[in-house]
Parts: structure tokens; sequence; C-alpha cells
């Protein structure tokens, strides 16, 4: 029998995702891909994969069948547990049949990556097996019921191991953007204005656009502009004069001004910010968003450390398996 | 409006936005496929995807390799021959598709005609008798956005979308047509629909027209659209493909 990972549940927005379907934006098709970059790359590169699934706010449970597992967890902090055991939000385990492994939304982060060591057995479409729902590309979001069979299945680790991957670390910094491509739609002091306010992510907010709410960015004249290519991280102003972030799932074009853009380093900080959270942008030049962008690459190329688990999480284990079964959370 | 020189704007540090006017215009749309042209012949180092647009060419590129001010240059630089003017892109494919005006196809028609002040069938003649180029491809997989509407056919965007398009819809809005490839809700007028499948995934092109590419409509009757529609079911091409030059 092939290996599977068999999904027990998933909460809404549980999909495959890889690097993203590039190369086809000529013809109207979206990226799609993760949404923290970093997250997947951190997760995909620890268990050998080359798709990652991505779980959403609303969580997911998955089991073993068929052969133990290598499978990577990495992302925000999640309360991840095998078989009720909490794990670090960032680890490397062995899925055993029957195991249990779940992710819950836990201290911080709107995303966090599984990801089997080997390769699912997906049909790439137009490249890429990243699902995007609104045009119906890749495979369907993820459902209770669900299997996915590995094609070949990686090694898996004797025993759980701790992922140190600093860049996960949550940070309330400013979030980097350079101004344009269209800040000439909006004078100086609303430029101003769009910098210096203290947003929140809104509730509608999900992998196409996160909703800015705040202060009403005024354009100068009009808020129509011919219709052209847009960038992960574009920050459009529509006609109301409230923000969106344009993500993952983003149109390939659209037709609103777009005053600024995140910058690559600081786009996975943006991912995770749930709706209700707070956030500031802080405008940074090029050669500032590079510098940045180097770093960032390198310590992800570097990879993540593998580490024994630490004592915290291994007695509130303990705790948790012997006495409060499964109330404790890991991070508290 | 064209602009004397492109304008280089950055959309983040991995993206660069190359425009070359403010309008919908043939004219800007062949400087932005002429420019798509020479960067897919000889891309330079760095250059990751190009998506051109109405008046736009947006490129997706690695900073660690390539600096934005050497890539400006690349660009300033296959731009610069004198000649550039009279080496425009010139579409080297032209498209025949075959599309229903037939209302029971063309939903939106008589309500269309109206508002141009003409009958369905003048309308269904004007916009069979042009020639179009496609511009751009947007808002989802296989939209394909056409330059060369009559201005007889200009019509303003609903102020709110109607329902879902039939797949295949021949559509008008502002002043240009579409093809929609599958159901979605639009501002714009579904006024013919075509049975040829402008985007098959499976498909080997999976997108039929490329941009810069020419099109045509063909009339036909509704049971010419079945016939046709069944037959690309079936994954055969219905529409012609001819080249030009």
């Amino acid at each position: 029998m092939s290996a599977r990972l068999l999904v027990d549940a998933a909460g809404p927005g549980v999909t495959i995702q890889d690097e993203g379907r590039f190369g086809r934006s000529r013809y109207g098709v979206t990226p799609a891909g993760p949404m923290d970059l970093g997250a997947y790359l951190a997760a995909t590169r620890a268990a050998g994969a080359d798709s990652a699934i991505e779980v959403s706010l609303g969580g997911a449970t998955f089991r073993a069948e068929g052969a133990t597992l290598g499978v990577a967890v990495a992302g925000g902090d999640f309360d991840v547990r095998l078989d009720g055991r909490p794990l670090p939000s960032a680890s490397l385990l062995p899925l055993a049949p029957e195991a249990r492994l779940s992710l819950r939304a836990g201290a911080s982060g709107a995303w966090c990556y599984v990801a089997v060591g080997g390769a699912l057995d997906l049909a790439p479409i137009l490249g890429s097996r990243a699902t995007h729902a609104r045009s119906g590309l890749g495979p369907k979001p993820l459902a209770a019921g669900d299997a996915l069979t590995l094609a070949a299945a990686g090694p898996a680790p004797l025993e759980p191991l701790a992922l140190a991957a600093p860049w996960l670390a949550p940070s309330a910094a400013p979030i980097r953007l350079l101004l344009g491509p269209q800040a000439d739609y909006f004078a100086p002091e609303e430029i101003e204005r769009f910098l210096n306010a203290r947003w929140r992510i809104g509730a509608r907010s999900d992998r196409m656009a996160y909703r800015l709410e705040g202060p009403s960015i005024r354009h100068l004249s009009g808020h129509d502009i011919v219709s052209d290519g847009v960038a992960m991280g574009a920050i459009q102003i529509p006609g109301d004069g409230a923000p969106l972030a344009l993500m993952a799932d983003r149109q390939p074009t659209g037709g609103y001004p777009k005053i600024a853009t995140v910058i690559g380093a600081d786009l996975g900080r943006l991912a995770q910010l749930r709706p209700g959270e707070d956030l500031s942008f802080r405008a940074v030049d090029w050669d500032e968003a590079v510098a940045a962008r180097r770093d960032y690459f390198a310590t992800i190329e570097a990879g993540a450390t593998r580490e024994p688990l630490p004592a915290r999480v291994t007695t509130e284990s303990l705790l948790a398996e012997n006495l409060v079964g499964g109330v404790v959370n890991a991070r508290d | 409006m064209k602009y004397e020189t492109p304008r280089f704007l950055d959309c983040g540090e991995a993206a660069l936005s190359v425009e070359f006017g403010d309008s919908v215009d043939a004219a800007i749309n062949a400087r932005v496929l002429t420019l798509d042209e020479h960067l897919r012949a000889a891309p330079p180092p760095g250059l990751r995807e190009t998506t051109p647009t109405y008046r736009a060419l947006l490129l997706r590129y690695e900073p660690l390799e390539i600096s934005r001010d050497a890539l400006v240059a690349a660009i300033e630089n296959l731009l610069a021959p004198a000649d550039i003017e009279a080496k425009l892109s010139r579409p080297a494919v032209r498209w025949t598709i075959p599309c229903c005006y037939d209302p029971a196809f063309a939903e939106d028609i008589d309500e269309a005609a109206a508002l141009l002040g003409r009958s369905a069938p003048s309308l269904a003649r004007l916009h069979a008798g042009a020639d179009y180029r496609v511009y751009m491809y947007g808002f989802a997989p296989g939209w394909c956005y056409l330059g060369g509407l009559p201005q007889a056919l200009a019509i303003p965007r609903r102020a709110s979308p109607r329902g879902a398009t039939p797949q295949g819809a021949a559509l008008i809005g502002g002043a240009l047509s579409l093809i929609a490839a599958n159901p979605m809700p639009t501002g714009w007028y579904v006024i013919g629909r075509t049975p040829e499948r402008m985007f098959a995934p499976r498909r080997d092109p999976p997108f039929l027209a490329a941009p810069g590419d020419a099109a045509r409509f063909e009339p036909i009757d509704a049971e010419t659209f079945r016939t046709l529609d069944a037959r690309a079911a079936a994954g055969e091409t219905v529409a012609r493909r001819e080249a030009l030059q």
C-alpha cells in the first residue's frame, strides 16, 4: 500500500501550495503560492518536500497511513500537537500510522505549513500544484476525508525535533514598503497620513487581499487607472479610500491606484497578521529593500536548525498527557 | 496619451512597471508589446516574467541578480534604436473566432443595442466587421481583452455587475471587446458567444491567442454553434489561425 496522508479535519482555506504558478500572468493566471514564502520554505526544506499544505486559522488534523511520514510544520505560532502532545510550532516529526497531528490557531500567526517529506502524487496544472480556488486551478481546498497519496515518501526523524527558524519570529516592527507604482495619484499629505496611520487588519481578509482599517486615503483626482499588472504586496486604494493589500490570490491586473508595495522581506510578516491585529508602515528606498531581501533569503537559505525539544514543551506535554488532557496550551 | 519617454515605476524591489502612456490606445499598446517581444527574445539576467497590459509592461525580476539601474539601462538600450517606431510590434497571427450573435446566446445584445440606439443585428454586424488585437489578458485565466472595437459600439460599463457570463461569452464594455473564458459576474454586456475554448488547462497550448495577436469574429447561427461547441468540447480548435506578414 502506498503511503498516504489522511485529512481528518480541515477548517476553511486549507490548501495545497507550491512556490506558485508563475510564467502565465500574461494569460490572466494568478500565481497563488504560499502567503508566507519564508515559512513555506522553512517547512518544505526541513521535510524535503516540493509542496506543502497551507493551514489557516481554522486549523486541521492529519493522520498517516501505510508508512511513517517525515513531516515538518512551520509558520505562525500555531498550537501543534502530535497525539495530544504539544510540540513547538516549528517542528520536524515522525507521523506514524494512526498517530494524529493537529494544528490549531495558537498565540499568533495566520498561516502554518505542513510539509510531508517526498512528493505528493498530484498532477501539476500549468506547471504548478498550487491551489487558486477562485479560478479553480490546482487541487480543491482540503476537507475532512481527503487523502493525499505520496508518490515517494521521504525519511522521517526518529523523534520530534524543534526547528529553529529565526525568520519566523513575530515582530511588531513596521512593515516596510516602497512607495509606488501610483504614489503620484495621492497628495503628499495623504501619503503622510497613510504612512503615519495605525492600521488594523479587517475581518473580511483572505488569500486574495487584506483589508486595512484606518483613515480614509483620498485620491488627488479620480480613482480609476488603466488596468496594469499587480505585484504581491501592492497596496491598492479603491474609490472608498480603504486600502487593500493584494496578496497571493490577487487578480493579475487591477484598475485602482497602488500607493505602495510591501517589500519582499516583510510580505510573510504582513501575511501572518490576523484580522483585528494592528500594524504600521515605514517607507524605505530600493537599496534598503534589497539589503533586507538579501539578509532575509540568506537566513532562509542557511536553513532551520534542528534541535531537541525544549524542556518546557516536554514538561507541559507530560502535564497535558497525565493531568489536563488537551487544555494546556504549550505556548502560554 | 503616449509619454515622450517611458516611466519606470517600482512595484516593490522585485518588480518594475514600464509605463508608455496613460490611456487605452493601439499605439501605446504596440510599444508595450514591442518591449515585451524584445525582452522575451533576449531576457536580461534576473528577469523572471513579463506581464503586458494596455499601457504598461510589468517586469518581475530578482534584484539580487540584476539592479534596478541595470535593468532600466537594458530596457532603454532595447528601445533606443532610431528605427524603433518603424519596427513596432505588429500581429504575426490572426485568429478568426466563430461567434453566435443569436439572442439565445447573446443574453444582453438587445439591451446593449437599445443603449447604443441601434438594432441588435447592426450591432452584431459592426462587432463582427472589425479588426481586433489582443491587448492583454486580465481578471481571470483566459479573459482576453481586445482593442479595435468600433467607436459606435463604445458603451459605459454597468453600474453594478450582471450575473455570471456563459463560457466563451463575447462582451463589450467601454471602448473594448472581451472574450470571457469561464463564468464570472461582470459589468460588461454579453453580445455573443464563441464555441472556441480560449483556455483549456490540459490542452497544449492551454491558451488560444497570445497578447499581440490579431482577431476577427465570424458570425455563426445557433445550429453551427452547437456543432462547433461539440467539436470544441472534444478538444478540437474551431477558431482558424492564419500567419500574417
